[in-house]
């Protein structure tokens, strides 16, 4: 009985010991001590992940239970881990690429000083823990357990530079839109113990506890953990965050905000599918969200300037590919995208933290330019990771990309065209970043020239590693019209899957038409970016500002300002007008009740005036009144 | 004989010291009396655990026919802990604090543990107001004598405030005496309540109204809160914490104990009246909590937010609401605790509770921070820290209550203040920790170590409940399942 499944939370147990160290002990710890147990502890926990994937692989899956956590009447909230399919996958792309990213800050983060060195391992252990406690939780209230972590390790990374206001800012904002989404979860949470007591996947997923929800049910739980999914994975409306957590340390952009923490939401969804799919209303707000976000973001990719905020709108946007596919019922597609999603923008944003560095913190495209010739390894990585999210056949995004659209056209033709011009939108702006930093002429100052370097192993290897992985990584999800019964994760996931897949109506498309789909749009992409290639290659800094409608772009539609006017400012103005009821309102009648009994008796001690004949008429009046109310009683 | 324990030690001590001048000296006292009265209470949860010590039933106004009556359920324990709990945190937490006359600041003090753990012990209800008064008047000299500028104004509000609720609370226990048959006996106004269908009548909603009054006041419950804000600010801070972090605790216990269970059928018919009144709170102080710039004065609304959301869960009943209120009250106090003792050392080095005027102490002061911040996360009920669990079951109990059908409602508006709770705890942080270092802070030194101690305590007991909070619950669970049951009614 001794599978190692039973030793699950070894997993998330070495970050969590990786954390405390580096927490505790970090005036004492030197900095390639601190780099050891930080990429040590993720380096075992991948090990194991890797060792759990074998056995589930072998046909073992299983619940491990540590201890009784929340339990109340019936209900049973036990702190347990679920090891299937679907967590291991998500587990070796944490731990995995976590490592990698791990590696990379050893060098990228090397000016920090010690104790801020350690500061900075400590919550990126605690990041991991906290994510692998959100995939591995066996209920959705452990769920919610990693779910809040990881936006707090979030807020931690982002404001890491704490001394510098608007970082302070970004990560408050991120937080707190988080939250919104977080409410949405958790009331779906209390939806579902009032309904069937149970928050277990294994008892909630039961047919038997499904039977006792009705539609409307469905729809609303799924309609709540939807909205925690839009605060968690960046889509409209709560997407705004994301852009401005750029200010963390770019390795942190790459892990949280690109590879794992915003792929929570599609996690969860996943994870829920039987839930949603029998919210077909659900699934169609999920598919349109994840449309509108995925152009809404791309276009203003467009005209972004700084590297970071282009992939920042670039991830945001393939978020919503992602939600389109889980929409339309594609859910293997949407977790095969999550992981070459994983693979190629944990890429890219490490090859722009890459050239930030040897730009000595430039981030701005328009001061780039010939990077190609002082920066090989991070150049042609970069540019297979541009190749991958562009689509181009061969590379991973192709896969996982034409697997979600295909499901939308197959649902809906309208999505699909939609949904491919996002794809064409994409290369552009990918290869307008590109040829901007790395073609051309270098147009930085001297002092930038002159210190141009590659950067060192820590920092290429991992490119490589993800490169290699950007390029052959969606090999594993061939589809059926190339290949027969090669799409090997669909078969390893379709476990996962299999009540929705039951559930769902069968929609084959023509191999020749899914031929002519992926060939005709490839055949545009290319177009697209020979067509970005030859415009940006030769970009030349101009003064002018954008007019029209680039300006609104530019501005990214002005979404900020709109939150701003219609809630930042609002929600302020009601508090000042609270605080002002509270002193002049409330507070006054409280002290009015006081200064009226002072007026009265004040004016009571009047009638002590110690002549007799005034107590001599009270008296008579009194006597008049008893003697009245005595009457009046006795009727 | 632990009833009996717990009121003398801190009785025999508060009394003791008016005589002792030394100030150290009685500072010590004090110290070491609140923990022994710790000790005691531990004792009694552990190897006295049975009811031949944990009841004291012994005669006192025999023409009354009112009894030394102690009982110490789990409710009773769970809040008895949180007081000897706190008090050595509070001594020791504050122990750089400096007073004119220390002895009798000290001495008050342990007056008003021996009256607070009175009131949460006492099952006959004249003994109960006896007690309830003892907490509040040595709190009232606390104020007056060592508060800020405003105190004499701010504690007379207070004291009449306050006392005005326990008159009322008075004449209902008179009415309850008569209807039970001349007892101030707990277990016969319960007994009563559950024979006598009275629902409905005048006289039970003349009692549950004085009695609400009476505990609305104390927790407080919006529109009744206006004395709070002012005296938190104005009294010392060892006196402030008591309030809070017991005090509060005070109504909400009443509520449980002498007011549900005793007239059930009106509690039932205005539950929803008073549960709108909570969410109102709830949201009303929240918003209010994000405009203060004193830090003293954000505790305190956002104090009024947590306390709401108990009351929220009592009128609203359910099993998990109830055990979340339970777990909360003790929660809430260790929390607000901590919050207060940062706040208290901020004060001690700085001269100021300004957030405008702080800034950047997290580059000098790493382990405040860190220890301030773990605190704030449980004040935003974090999961992994203890109020999570709290919040958690009272929403939970809220949302799935069937005693409201304004249940979904209730929970939806309430759980906005999960959201505004981050927006101000998150910015107090950011503009009195981070960012960059001012005038008043460049010469920021670490918090000393005592204050270190006392906040690692707390922060353990944040995660230790927050991770693993079954056996407090274990604790309060028949008494909390007892009172729905009284509840139940139709």
């Amino acid at each position: 009985m001794n599978s190692i499944i039973d030793y699950v939370w070894l997993v998330p147990f070495f970050p969590l010991v990786g954390f405390l160290l580096n927490g505790l002990l970090r005036n004492s710890l030197s900095k390639p001590l601190t780099g050891i147990i930080g990429c040590g502890t993720i380096l075992a926990s991948f090990v194991v992940s890797v060792l759990l994937f074998i056995e589930v692989k072998n046909g073992h899956t299983g619940t491990v239970t540590l201890f009784d956590f929340i339990s109340y009447d019936k209900t049973s909230i036990p702190f347990s881990f679920l090891v299937d399919q679907l967590s291991v996958l998500f587990l070796l792309i944490i731990t995995g690429v976590g490592f990698l990213i791990h590696l990379y800050s050893t060098a990228y983060m090397h000016e920090e000083s010690e104790m801020h060195f350690a500061r900075y391992f400590a919550y990126l252990n605690l990041f991991v823990f906290s994510m692998l406690l959100l995939v591995l939780g066996s209920n959705y209230v452990i769920m919610f357990i990693g779910w809040e972590g990881v936006g707090l390790c979030s807020y931690l990374l982002i404001g890491y530079w704490f001394k510098n206001i608007e970082y302070g800012n970004a990560a408050k904002k991120a937080f707190v839109m988080n939250r919104i989404g977080d409410l949405g979860f958790l009331l779906a949470v209390f939806w579902l113990l009032a309904k069937i007591g149970t928050v277990n996947f294994a008892e909630v997923f039961d047919n038997a506890n499904l039977e006792l929800l009705t539609k409307n049910d469905f729809t609303i739980i799924t309609m709540l953990l939807f909205v925690g999914a839009t605060g968690k994975s960046a889509q409209i409306p709560l997407y705004t965050w994301l852009p401005d957590a750029m200010a963390g340390p770019t390795p942190v952009s790459a892990l949280i905000h690109a590879a794992t923490m915003v792929t929570a939401g599609i996690y969860m969804i996943a994870r829920s599918n039987i839930l949603y799919t029998m919210a077909p209303l659900t699934m169609n707000v999920v598919a349109i969200i994840g449309l509108a976000t995925a152009l809404l973001a791309a276009t203003i990719a467009l005209k972004q300037n700084d590297i970071k905020k282009v992939l920042a709108y670039s991830t945001v946007s393939q978020l919503g590919y992602m939600f389109l596919g889980l929409g339309v019922g594609a859910f293997t597609g949407a977790v095969f995208h999550v992981m070459t999603h994983a693979f190629f923008k944990a890429l890219l944003f490490l090859g722009a933290g890459s050239v930030i560095h040897g730009m000595h913190h430039e981030q701005d495209i328009r001061n780039m330019g010939g990077l190609k010739k002082y920066m090989r390894t991070t150049h042609l990585t970069f540019l297979i990771g541009c190749l991958a999210i562009a689509g181009i056949p061969g590379f991973s995004g192709f896969f996982s990309k034409d697997e979600i659209l295909a499901a939308a056209f197959a649902k809906n033709p309208m999505l699909y065209i939609l949904g491919a011009a996002g794809a064409l939108m994409t290369a552009f702006y990918m290869f307008r970043l590109y040829a901007m930093t790395f073609q051309g002429k270098f147009r930085g100052t001297h002092e930038q020239e002159h210190h141009l370097h590659e950067s060192p192993a820590a920092i290429t290897i991992p490119l490589v590693v993800l490169a290699i992985l950007s390029a052959f990584g969606g090999l594993i999800g061939v589809p059926e019209f190339m290949a027969h019964h090669a799409h090997q994760l669909g078969d390893f996931l379709a476990p996962v899957f299999a009540k929705s897949t039951a559930l769902q109506p069968a929609h084959e498309i023509d191999h020749n038409t899914e031929w002519m789909m992926a060939g005709g749009l490839s055949l545009l992409i290319i177009i697209v970016i020979a067509l970005a290639w030859s415009r940006f290659s030769k970009y030349q800094k101009t003064e002018e500002e954008a007019g029209g409608f680039g300006k609104v772009l530019e501005n990214k539609w002005y979404v900020d300002e709109l939150y701003e006017a219609v809630i930042g400012r609002p929600t302020n103005a009601f508090g000042r007008m609270m605080e002002k009821l509270d002193k002049y309102g409330i507070d006054w009648i409280v002290n009015g009740v006081g200064r009226s009994v002072q007026y009265a008796s004040r004016q009571a001690r009047l009638i002590q005036s110690g002549q007799v004949g005034s107590y001599v008429l009270l008296m008579v009046i009194g006597m008049i009144i008893l003697f009245a109310i005595q009457v009046f009683l006795k009727k | 004989m632990v009833p009996v324990l717990l009121i003398l030690i801190p009785l025999i001590t508060g009394l003791a010291l008016f005589a002792i001048r030394q100030e150290n000296t009685a500072k010590t006292i004090a110290f070491l009396a609140s923990i022994l009265s710790l000790a005691v209470m531990l004792a009694g949860m552990s190897i006295w655990n049975d009811a031949a010590h944990l009841t004291y039933n012994e005669q006192w106004i025999g023409a009354l026919n009112s009894r030394f009556h102690f009982d110490l359920d789990g409710m009773s324990q769970l809040l008895c802990l949180l007081t000897t709990f706190s008090f050595p945190l509070i001594i020791y937490g504050t122990w750089g604090n400096r007073y004119v006359d220390a002895n009798r600041f000290f001495g008050l003090l342990m007056l008003s543990q021996a009256g607070l753990l009175g009131v949460f012990m006492s099952m006959d209800a004249l003994l109960f107001y006896f007690f309830w008064e003892l907490a509040l008047i040595p709190l009232y000299f606390l104020c007056s004598r060592w508060g800020g500028e405003r105190r004499i104004a701010v504690t007379f509000k207070f004291f009449v405030y306050t006392f005005l609720g326990s008159l009322f609370m008075l004449i209902a226990m008179i009415m309850l005496y008569f209807k039970a048959g001349n007892s101030f006996a707990w277990a016969d106004f319960v007994k009563t309540a559950q024979t006598h269908a009275s629902s409905g009548s005048s006289q039970e909603l003349a009692i549950f109204l004085m009695l609400m009054l009476a505990f609305a006041i104390k927790m407080p419950l919006f529109p009744f809160h206006t004395w709070q804000p002012d005296t938190y600010e104005q009294t010392p801070n060892a006196g402030t914490m008591i309030l809070s972090a017991i005090m509060a605790k005070m109504g909400v216990y009443g509520l449980l104990r002498w007011l549900v269970p005793v007239v059930p059928a009106a509690t039932f018919q205005y539950g929803d009246n008073i549960a709108t009144l909570a969410v109102v709170g709830m949201l009303y102080a929240s918003f209010i909590a994000m405009q203060q710039d004193d830090l003293k004065r954000l505790v305190a609304y956002s104090s009024i937010a947590h306390i709401g959301l108990m009351i929220l869960a009592i009128f609203v009943p359910s099993y998990s609401g109830l055990q979340g209120v339970m777990i909360q009250m003790f929660n809430h106090g260790i929390n607000i605790l901590g919050m207060w003792l940062v706040v208290n050392a901020i004060e001690q080095q700085f001269g100021t509770r300004k957030i405008s005027e702080l800034g950047g102490i997290a580059q000098k002061a790493p382990v405040l921070t860190i220890l301030l911040v773990v605190v704030a996360l449980a004040n935003v009920s974090l999961p992994l820290t203890n109020a999570f669990i709290g919040e958690f079951m009272m929403f939970n109990g809220v949302l799935g209550s069937t005693a409201s059908q304004y249940s979904v409602i209730y929970a939806v508006a309430a759980g906005l203040t999960i959201i505004l709770g981050a927006v101000y705890t998150l910015r107090m942080i950011q503009r009195v920790f981070y960012g960059e270092l001012n005038t008043l802070t460049m010469n920021t030194r670490e918090v000393s170590g005592y204050v270190q101690v006392v906040l690692s305590i707390i922060v353990v007991a944040i995660l230790v409940i927050g991770i693993y909070p079954k056996p407090l619950l274990t604790l309060t669970s028949d008494v909390s399942q007892q009172i729905l049951n009284k509840m139940i009614l139709k």
